[in-house]
């Protein structure tokens, strides 16, 4: 019997011949990705770094993005307690304020490669799955642990084969999919499990991949994974990754699986995910009626130029309802600087969107866009949990950038699809 | 009696721990006052060591966010009981020394005001005299819970 991606990728990294589900494999990751987190990080061990320094100065890879540019004192004084540790050690994965969402950056760095492993002390570390990298969330306390050792234990997960079949409808995207597959398979439906997708997997760009991945633990998974396939290997060409420059490593034909579903992408609509939970699915088209205060097009899920494109070709040349605020947050540097060439930005702006800076923005309740009680907000995050944008009487709906975009037109919540 | 707090499925990280905290509360001081904030106001006022917590499936769904699992060991809850837990919080339980048990039968078993004991070695809970057996952690995964949490773990091997 052969393995799946995830047994493969921890048998080789492991030195297993073979590996089985519920095995406990030590590991040595590729890179540990921190975020403003690493500010509280590297103080839990402030005098283990004194005594034993850090294990490479390659592995960690830090991005402020949280709260940035600083919001407080508070966060001001973790972001300089960053960069102090950035210096006395010389780390060489460094991104700070303005450079993007640390995923993003660890996509477009190429930081997570094919068949390699990344670790972060973040829960949508899962995203690189949409490059064939096995990647997982971890705590804030053993990505300590791995500053000073660089190694942990990984227990091998159960597989879900996931079969993506069919055409997707136009002005409706990978964010429906994903949406749609969580509200089938329930919030805990992939708890502790390595899902791979396959399929019709040609139709979706590596951004698209991407959003799918990024979801990946809001279904309960370790990690969300496509095969590499061209779509894949012409992205890291793009970023100046040659086929030698990774190991890729596929699932074998024969694995088994623990479960195995198969999903129409035809027959998928625009999907909502209603207050406070991800699987409490909807369907844009029933939800006319809900008027929204504030629409985010952003974040880790839906940041990329794809996303800004797609919403500027529904806002093009009309203007948000009066009604309501229209925040955008381009992922990266990089693609806000592409954006702007394209003329996307100007007319996001032009529309009435607020445009802010490459970052997490208010998806986590921090800043830049916190909700009022009694309000409801139209998101492109991947979290609509009470309190989530910063207030427990404020309510999130997760959507497309597409969806988002045609409910700013209108100040009410709006499928995308026909005439807006 | 041992007191035992009971909630529901899928109480998720921002229940547990407000992320607009995340960034300004790391100690376990500042972490006590919003432990679980926004679901049980009174748990921050009354959760006391030795207390239990029981809970349905999925518990601690959400961001990777060690503050509740940091809180909770702070307290000195003996120990979380649930039908089922997202796999990084978890994980963060192991780290900060903290017991977890999954035992849906335990969980669904429970009335408000039954008596809860517990041999967490043996993988035994006992409820009003009925007897769960829950399955026991790995060996190299025990040792870490053992040492008080893997930064001791770590250090001890470190030297």
């Amino acid at each position: 019997m052969g393995m799946t991606f995830a047994e493969k990728v921890l048998a080789k990294r492991s030195g297993n011949e073979k590996v089985v589900p519920g095995q406990i494999v030590m590991i040595k990751p590729d890179h540990l990705l921190m975020h403003d987190n690493a500010a509280a990080i590297t103080a839990k061990i402030k005098d283990d770094l004194e005594k034993h320094g850090v294990v490479s100065k390659e592995l960690p890879v830090i991005v402020i993005d949280h709260v940035a540019p600083a919001a407080s004192e508070k966060t001001a004084t973790n972001h300089q307690d960053i960069r102090k540790f950035v210096k006395k050690f010389r780390i060489t994965n460094f991104f700070d304020v303005g450079h993007g969402i640390c995923h993003q950056i660890v996509f477009e760095k190429g930081l997570a490669l094919p068949g390699g492993i990344v670790l972060g002390s973040d829960s949508h570390t899962c995203s690189y799955g949409a490059v064939g990298c096995f990647s997982t969330g971890i705590d804030r306390t053993e990505a300590a642990s791995l500053i000073l050792t660089g190694e942990t234990w990984l227990k091998v997960p159960k597989t879900i084969k996931m079969t993506l079949k069919g055409q997707l409808q136009e002005n409706v995207s990978a964010k429906d999919i994903i949406l749609h597959i969580i509200g089938d398979i329930a919030a805990d439906g992939a708890t502790y499990c390595s899902v791979e997708f396959w399929g019709d997997i040609g139709q979706l760009s590596i951004e698209d991949r991407f959003v799918i991945s990024n979801m990946g633990i809001e279904m309960g998974a370790k990690n969300a994974t496509f095969p590499v396939d061209e779509v894949a290997v012409e992205y890291l060409n793009s970023i100046g990754l040659a086929p030698s420059d990774y190991d890729a490593i596929w699932a074998d034909d024969d694995a088994e699986y623990y479960m195995e579903k198969e999903y129409d992408l035809s027959a998928i609509e625009p999907v909502v995910a209603c207050p406070h939970q991800v699987d409490n699915k909807c369907l844009a088209k029933d939800l006319s009626d809900t008027k929204v205060d504030q629409c985010l097009i952003g974040t880790c899920t839906n940041g990329r130029l794809s996303d800004l494109v797609a919403a500027a070709n529904i806002l093009k040349g009309k203007k948000v309802h009066p009604d309501t605020r229209l925040l955008v947050l381009p992922a990266s540097r990089k693609i806000y600087e592409e954006a702007l060439d394209m003329g996307i930005i100007k007319t996001l702006s032009e529309a009435g969107g607020v445009i802010l800076p490459p970052g997490c923005g208010p998806c986590l309740g921090a800043h830049q866009g916190v909700l009022a009680p009694g309000e409801k907000c139209i998101s492109t995050a991947n979290r609509n949990f009470k309190g989530r944008m910063g207030c427990k009487e404020a309510e999130i709906y997760l959507a497309s950038p597409e969806t988002v975009a045609a409910s700013a037109i209108n100040g009410r919540i709006t499928d995308p699809r026909g005439d807006i | 009696m041992t007191k035992v707090w009971k909630y529901g499925d899928s109480v998720n990280t921002d229940m547990l721990f407000p992320g607009k905290y995340t960034y300004t509360c790391g100690t376990a001081e500042e972490i006590l006052p919003h432990m679980l904030e926004d679901l049980d106001p009174d748990f921050a006022k009354g959760a006391k060591s030795g207390d239990i917590i029981f809970a349905g499936r999925n518990f601690g769904c959400g961001s990777s966010r060690e503050q509740p699992t940091v809180g909770f060991k702070a307290i000195g809850i003996k120990a979380i009981v649930a039908e089922g837990y997202a796999r990084i919080f978890y994980r963060a339980a192991i780290n900060q020394g903290l017991v977890l048990i999954e035992c849906p039968e335990a969980v669904q078993a429970y009335k408000e005001g039954a008596e809860v004991k517990m041999d967490i070695d043996a993988g035994e809970i006992i409820i009003d005299g009925q007897k769960f057996n829950f399955p026991l952690l790995p060996k190299e995964i025990l040792a870490i819970r053992d040492a008080g949490g893997l930064l001791a773990y770590t250090r001890n091997k470190l030297g």
